[in-house]
């Protein structure tokens, strides 16, 4: 069963700008799906559009079968959206902001304040139910706009950048929970700018750019697109220089951090047999960059992303 | 359409309307009572005695029901622009247009909260018009339908405005240049029948007329205008406003790009 099938979608706003070219693609029930995309590239009309908040200039988007253009009220019911900017009335009190949303998706009242509990429990914001949001820190909001979206227990729910401007341990949280509703049945899109967060959570990708999908596909196969990655070992004793290894490029970020590229296809066991030969003995390792991140600069820029400010020295 | 989906909708917005009218009631309440009071002292109590009878009434019993109706029309209309124009300023507006709850929920629900402040308030005034002279329903139902009539006439105008409103400016326009010179012209304060014939004929232009002229009847038995026209005009701004409305959110303007 497909959660949101879009065909041929275009956009033309009034003042000319064309957001969207005609786009597809296919999100799967009970999938994790990923949208990424530069800023302006045509991430947030399409979920405008997909949530009714955009009028789309041509194409069609079905929601569960539901057709936005002949069956609106239940492709609108089978959706929660998270957006991007806060869209709530700041001066009103936590809980009638989730009842009353409750309410507009025909959820008694009765209901509602049950549900409300429940979800603002589990996101940590029903000590604060009756304070006004306006009193909420960034992070509050944030996840009161997810218990908001998940008062009527969509199953689909779109997320427009949830933690954008949020500190690393409430994203954490949200990441955890997002993935336990996600394993409850719950489909999930989300976009995103941290690469991190989309490889950590989504099972699929979509990269949008300047209106047009130039990459459809799971995360493992874009991944394995990677010509190269580029890890940061940690030594346990200093070197002068960077070392020589057969078949690695190597450069000496500090006396004791070497960045060593892989490219495709090459095994990490030989990389570790070269600096045994060596006599170099590593501490720990990570990827310099997420590996998402190094994909997605190369096909928005047409290039692979650059792995730092030094050539690497090649043997 | 799912009728208990909107029902619930519905039920939804008018206690957030209610809710945000007493929240706010220093803003929503107290003015008009303060205004309507001087009107009632200056007016009525101070050159009113030098005005002798209009149409039979002492001038304080003629403009009563005026000034009740006049608070009710103002009072629907700026609840509705206010918290309409106020949804759409602070994006909240969207977690209506997200929702499956129709167009005709959305409007009838936030038509419903105008109409009931414009009902709270004109109790106020009518309370404040008992304390300074008596008034007598004469026709408790025609009284009553027309100061339903008339409210939903200005909320559903209020909504318009809001549906149109880029910013705040653009919600106090209408009242100042439009509703405020009608209101004054309507009829609230004197008998047309004092004013030359040219301009009696100019007045049968104005809607309001006709509201207050219903309003005053059903409650003083005194009327300057055809009671059955009156409604026939307000039956037909209540249809031609709401259809108008719906065909602009049903076209997205105003709350989607």
């Amino acid at each position: 069963m497909l959660a949101l099938s879009i065909k041929n979608l275009t956009k033309t706003y009034s003042n000319g700008v064309q957001a969207l070219k005609g786009i597809d693609f296919n999100v799967e029930s009970g999938d994790f799906y990923a949208l990424l995309g530069p800023n302006g590239a045509g991430k947030t009309t399409a979920i405008g559009i997909v949530s009714s908040l955009v009028n789309k200039s041509s194409g069609s988007v079905k929601i569960f079968g539901h057709d936005i253009d002949t069956d609106l009220e239940a492709a609108k019911s089978c959706i929660g959206l998270v957006p991007q900017e806060l869209n709530m009335n700041l001066f009103d009190t936590v809980l009638n902001i989730v009842v009353n949303q409750a309410g507009y998706y025909g959820i008694e009242r009765r209901v509602a304040l049950q549900r409300a509990e429940n979800y603002l429990g589990e996101l940590r914001l029903w000590d604060r139910r009756d304070d006004s949001a306006r009193t909420l820190s960034g992070g509050m909001k944030r996840r009161l706009m997810i218990a908001r979206a998940l008062i009527h227990e969509p199953k689909l729910l779109i997320l427009d950048e949830p933690t954008a401007g949020v500190d690393i341990e409430i994203r954490r949280s949200m990441w955890e929970y997002l993935r336990k509703i996600n394993k409850a049945g719950t489909t999930i899109i989300l976009t995103t700018h941290y690469l991190e967060e989309a490889e950590s959570l989504c099972r699929h990708v979509a990269i949008i750019d300047e209106g047009r999908i130039i990459e459809d596909a799971r995360m493992s196969t874009v991944l394995r697109k990677l010509q190269r990655e580029v890890f940061v070992l940690s030594l346990r004793d200093p070197l002068d220089q960077a070392p020589s290894l057969p078949g690695f490029e190597t450069n000496l970020i500090e006396e004791c951090e070497l960045e060593v590229a892989v490219n495709a296809g090459d095994d990490l066991n030989s990389l570790f047999s070269a600096l045994a030969d060596k006599g170099i003995s590593v501490i720990s390792l990570r990827n310099k960059a997420n590996r998402l991140e190094e994909l997605f600069m190369g096909l928005v820029e047409g290039k692979q992303a650059p792995t730092g400010g030094k050539e690497l020295r090649t043997s | 359409m799912n009728f208990r989906l909107n029902w619930i909708g519905f039920k939804t917005l008018v206690r957030k309307e209610i809710l945000r009218v007493l929240r706010i009631w220093v803003q929503t309440i107290v003015p008009p009572a303060i205004t309507m009071t001087l009107y009632f002292i200056i007016f009525g109590n101070l050159i009113g005695r030098r005005i002798g009878l209009m149409n039979g009434f002492e001038y304080m019993q003629y403009i009563a029901p005026g000034l009740i109706m006049m608070s009710v029309i103002t009072n629907s209309y700026g609840n509705v622009v206010s918290s309409f124009f106020g949804a759409k300023f602070g994006k909240h507006v969207e977690e209506m247009v997200v929702s499956p709850m129709s167009n005709a929920t959305i409007i009838m629900g936030h038509v419903a909260g105008g109409v009931i402040r414009g009902l709270m308030v004109g109790g106020m005034v009518t309370i404040i018009a008992l304390s300074f002279t008596d008034l007598n329903v004469e026709h408790p139902l025609i009284t009553f339908s027309m100061v339903i009539l008339a409210s939903t006439v200005f909320a559903l105008l209020g909504f318009v405005n809001a549906v149109f409103a880029k910013k705040f400016d653009d919600i106090s326009i209408i009242p100042t240049f439009v509703l405020t010179p009608l209101t004054y012209l309507g009829g609230v304060f004197y008998s047309i029948s004092l004013l030359p014939e040219f301009w009696q004929k100019v007045s049968l232009g104005n809607p309001i007329l006709y509201m207050v002229n219903a309003f005053r009847y059903g409650i003083l038995g005194t009327s300057d205008i055809s009671i059955g026209y009156a409604y026939l005009i307000v039956v037909i701004f209540v249809a031609g406003l709401f259809t108008m409305n719906l065909a602009l959110l049903n076209r997205g303007i105003g709350i989607r790009e």
